[in-house]
């Protein structure tokens, strides 16, 4: 009886777990709740409608980091260029805002994506052939080619070194670590040769607008019912399909519960943003990258790999997993994302400047870890990872309004990290 | 003269009496040798000896020079002049040989390491071995067999009066085993005395003045080396009666579905030295084909180059249904139809801190599931009848796999290739570390999946394991197929007689 007990209270623990942050970020934002009320404002200034559109917003760009920075840890692996990747790819959409929005915002996706698979194969097979791609499109570019030329011959010579190296064998795989902190300097370098080292001022209406926006009350409305139905759908399904395969049916009140407490929460959500004109676009971005994200981690076989292969490498490859595959396209997306924040960030500041994203690789991996993600791999989810980049947020912005000094900010951000692990290392050690 | 005696010593593991009453002894300046099969109780006894178990986790009496020692740690051994030269090397490869020789023990002057004195004390041990090895070198730049003889150098370093030899020429050359038997010749006749542990009985005979054998955690006989003979020793070794434990079945055979030949693998860490050596094999539908080795024979080895999981240089031609494939990873084997329950399976097998389910659906995802889509529902009905099936015995398949029993883990992995739908099953030491019931359980299995027809190829250490199970058995010796028997011919004596090189067998 003990026996078949022990793994039942062992799983619940775990879970208990996830909830521990979600528990952190009520305390801390009911602190500065409290710690901001004022004449002006006898209810506290910290939750309400204005200020809280904008602490989502702080949390967009580090969020979107968090959720492709996830899918690189969980596999065991690191990235330590995202920020340089954000200042990059954000110059380069910066400076080809003049090709008009669609094109400006793809090439900094493409940067990103680009630079994520060059790095990702440096570290899986150590294939050179994405490296020389890149140094022959940049020698063109920086020597007048114009990108009609430069970019197939950078196809070309890119397919060229790979068959080259496969003929010769010589294959040398590097840690990510390495390959990304060697990134995290050499973008940045080119970032200083595109852009002179001049703050690039973003003048395309529509790029502003992404960074400071709202949509339309109404539509907010309609995307809230469009969610609600769509939560309902799923659980229908759900307890259809376990009735189909002869699992556990689940109680008509685990059902009610699960379709009731997410609506009340969009449509609550729904109704504050709404008071503060609407919901801001980075927060849709954020909210569709995150949804995105939940859903390739849990619900597809890339997923279920990428957690195999960071809890045990030997075993998913025996399991007849592609260890190189999965980790690369980890990687890709990781650079895709980082270029999805470029925009925001780009967005949202008005401006490239040649020094932007700095240290954002730190709060991406923070937010992570904050969440319960475990360097080690092969554990963590991306609800953590948002839940720790909003941590992150709600103590900038309410430390801010709190008027607390730079110095002590920094201090108090770098005690929760180390913390948030404690505890966490804490509640693992009893379980 | 009499210099250490281990007496009635006995030793429980959870689950299991690793060692019963073993007694044993030791004179100065003797090479006397440990032999048994794996699992017989030789690393358990040397462990105690060497303070990996300390004293009240062991029964019995150590007596060295007459009196009773009582080892807390390995350093009070150590300081009793046991040194312990083991399988997997204690050298730190990036440093010299004189600084590994006296690693933590450097002589010092002000605190700050006298080099000097350092480099004469390791040349002047070397010297003393007749060694031609520089004291600077780094470790990492010398052959296997020059390292063992570091470590040999660092264990007299410490004064060791009994030095304990586990599988030594495991990864040496024929020219190096020469070496090493000059040396301990040597150090013979400098009083040393040696517990030399190994297989390959023609090296026990050639060097040992002794021979003790255990089995099942008992001794069973100790003689001079010059009152026995091989074949004797192999009976003591095997001398068990196989249990009633194996189910009798009659396998019926089909045709044959996969066959294997001219597997050739190349050992990654050392070029040019074959692990496996020019082997074949063919197994038919419902039929069981057991590899019988000792350790180091090539067996795991064979099985990973064909399973294309092995890291260096293999070659091999494949046949599965008389079809001619390649397989160069394993994805391709598992589309094949072979599958793979790996030896080690905390390793190599499970992920342990997921889901029993996540872990019985990880080789077979894509077809339990969904191509790019997972399919829960469709994944928890599929290994909920597996694991009914094979009763693994848990709250619910959501139950994390580490905190299972060895049995139950076991079965989980088992569990994880059946439901890849394979037409061949290699099977790797699928019983090593778990207890008799669940040892009966996984026996049951493999005949119940022979008999629908599944062709199985089994590995144990376990010599009845492999003679209750197996329709035909292959004996591999240093990466070469040395004997090969049907089921009524293969006796315990002639398949460890194979297996120790002692004697060799067309089928």
């Amino acid at each position: 009886m003990s026996e078949a007990t022990v793994p039942r209270i062992k799983l619940r623990t775990s879970a208990l777990r996830a909830y521990t942050m979600l528990g952190a970020l009520i305390v801390i934002w009911l602190f500065f709740q409290w710690a901001t009320i004022d004449a002006n404002h006898p209810y506290g200034l910290f939750l309400g409608a204005t200020n809280f559109s904008k602490l989502l917003q702080q949390t967009a760009v580090t969020g979107v980091l968090a959720v492709g920075m996830l899918m690189v840890i969980v596999t065991g692996n690191i990235d330590l260029s995202v920020g340089a990747i954000v200042g990059l790819a954000g110059g380069i959409a910066a400076m080809t805002q003049n090709w008009g929005l669609a094109p400006c915002l793809a090439s900094a996706i493409l940067v990103g994506l680009a630079i994520g698979l060059t790095q990702g194969s440096l570290i899986t097979s150590g294939s050179l052939g994405p490296v020389v791609g890149i140094a022959v499109a940049v020698i063109a570019g920086f020597n007048g080619y114009s990108l009609r030329y430069a970019i197939p011959a950078a196809i070309l010579s890119a397919l060229l070194a790979m068959r080259l190296q496969r003929r010769l064998g010589m294959y040398a795989s590097i840690p990510s670590f390495i390959v990304t902190l060697g990134g995290l300097q050499a973008w940045r370098g080119f970032i200083l040769r595109l852009t002179k080292g001049a703050t690039i001022p973003v003048e395309l209406p529509f790029f502003r607008s992404l960074g400071r926006d709202f949509i339309d009350p109404r539509i907010g409305f309609g995307m809230a019912l469009i969610a609600i139905v769509l939560i309902i759908l799923t659980n229908l399904r759900r307890s259809r399909a376990r009735q189909r395969y002869g699992l556990q049916a689940t109680s008509v009140a685990s059902t009610v519960l699960r379709i009731l407490v997410p609506s009340l929460a969009i449509v609550g959500f729904i109704f504050l943003m709404n008071k503060a004109g609407g919901i801001p676009i980075p927060v849709i971005v954020l909210l569709v990258v995150a949804l995105g994200g939940a859903f390739l981690t849990t619900n597809t076989t890339f997923g279920r790999f990428l957690y195999a292969i960071g809890g045990n490498p030997d075993a998913a490859r025996l399991s007849g997993i592609n260890l190189q595959r999965y980790i690369l396209l980890a990687f890709c997306l990781m650079g895709a994302l980082a270029g999805v924040a470029s925009i925001l960030h780009t967005a949202r500041v008005g401006s490239a400047s040649p020094d932007a994203g700095t240290l954002m690789e730190l709060d991406a991996i923070a937010s992570c870890v904050i969440g319960g993600t475990s360097l080690m791999g092969g554990r963590g989810t991306v609800f953590g990872a948002v839940l720790g980049a909003l941590i992150l947020a709600s103590l900038d912005n309410g430390m801010s309004l709190l008027n607390v000094e730079n110095w002590a900010q920094y201090v108090v951000k770098g005690g929760v990290l180390v913390a948030a692990v404690g505890v966490d290392m804490f509640g693992r050690r009893k379980g | 003269m009499t210099l250490l005696e281990m007496k009635e010593i006995t030793k429980a593991f959870p689950g299991v009496k690793a060692l019963d009453g073993v007694t044993f002894d030791l004179n100065q300046g003797e090479i006397h040798a440990l032999v048994g099969e794996n699992g017989a109780g030789k690393s358990t006894l040397i462990k105690i000896l060497a303070g990996v178990y300390p004293h009240p986790e062991y029964g019995g009496e150590i007596v060295l020079d007459g009196t009773e020692r009582r080892f807390a740690n390995v350093r009070d051994s150590e300081q009793a002049g046991i040194a312990v030269i083991y399988q997997e090397m204690s050298l730190v490869k990036d440093l010299g040989v004189a600084e590994n020789i006296f690693l933590g023990r450097a002589p010092r002057r002000l605190g700050v390491i006298n080099w000097e004195e350092l480099f004469s004390r390791a040349q002047k041990l070397l010297d003393d071995l007749h060694l031609q090895i520089d004291p600077r070198t780094p470790v990492r730049n010398l052959g296997i067999g020059q390292q063992q003889l570091v470590e040999i150098a660092k264990a007299l370093s410490q004064n060791a009066r009994i030095l304990v030899l586990d599988e030594p020429t495991a990864a040496l050359t024929d020219a190096e085993v020469e070496t090493l038997f000059g040396i301990l010749n040597g150090l013979r006749a400098r009083g040393v005395a040696m517990i030399y542990i190994s297989h390959k009985l023609d090296e026990v005979f050639h060097i040992s003045d002794r021979i003790t054998v255990l089995r099942d955690g008992k001794t069973i006989e100790t003689n001079a080396t010059s009152d026995i003979n091989e074949s004797r020793v192999i009976a003591q070794m095997v001398g068990r009666e196989v249990d009633h434990i194996f189910p009798e079945t009659k396998h019926v055979r089909g045709e044959t579905i996969f066959e294997a030949r001219n597997v050739t693998v190349e050992d990654p860490s050392v070029p040019g030295k074959l692990l496996v050596d020019d082997v074949g094999f063919a197994v038919s539908k419902g039929e069981v084909l057991g590899i019988a080795g000792l350790m180091g024979s090539g067996r795991t080895e064979l099985l990973m180059a064909i399973f294309g999981a092995h890291a260096g240089r293999k070659s091999a031609e494949i046949r599965v249904e008389g079809k001619q494939v390649q397989i160069d990873s394993p994805a391709d084997a598992i589309k094949r139809g072979v599958a793979f329950v790996t030896e080690d399976r905390k390793r190599y097998g499970l992920i342990l801190d997921q889901t029993i389910l996540r872990n019985m659906t990880l080789a077979g995802l894509r077809k339990l599931s969904g191509r790019f889509l997972t399919d829960e529902n469709a994944e928890a009905a599929a290994g909920q009848r597996a694991a009914n099936e094979l009763r693994i015995k848990a709250p619910s398949v959501f139950t994390i796999a580490g905190t299972l029993s060895g049995g139950n883990q076991q079965k989980v992995v088992l569990a994880k290739w059946l439901l890849t739908n394979p037409r061949v099953l290699f099977l790797d030491e699928p019983t090593r570390g778990i207890d008799v019931g669940a040892k009966q359980e996984i026996y049951a299995q493999i005949n119940r999946l022979a008999e629908d027809g599944l062709a199985i190829v089994l590995i144990s250490s376990e010599l009845p394991e492999v003679l209750g199970l197996s329709d035909r058995v292959i004996v591999l010796h240093e990466g070469r197929v040395t004997g090969e028997f049907t089921r009524s011919e293969a006796t315990p004596e002639a398949v460890m007689s194979c297996a120790t090189g002692h004697a060799r067998r067309a089928a």
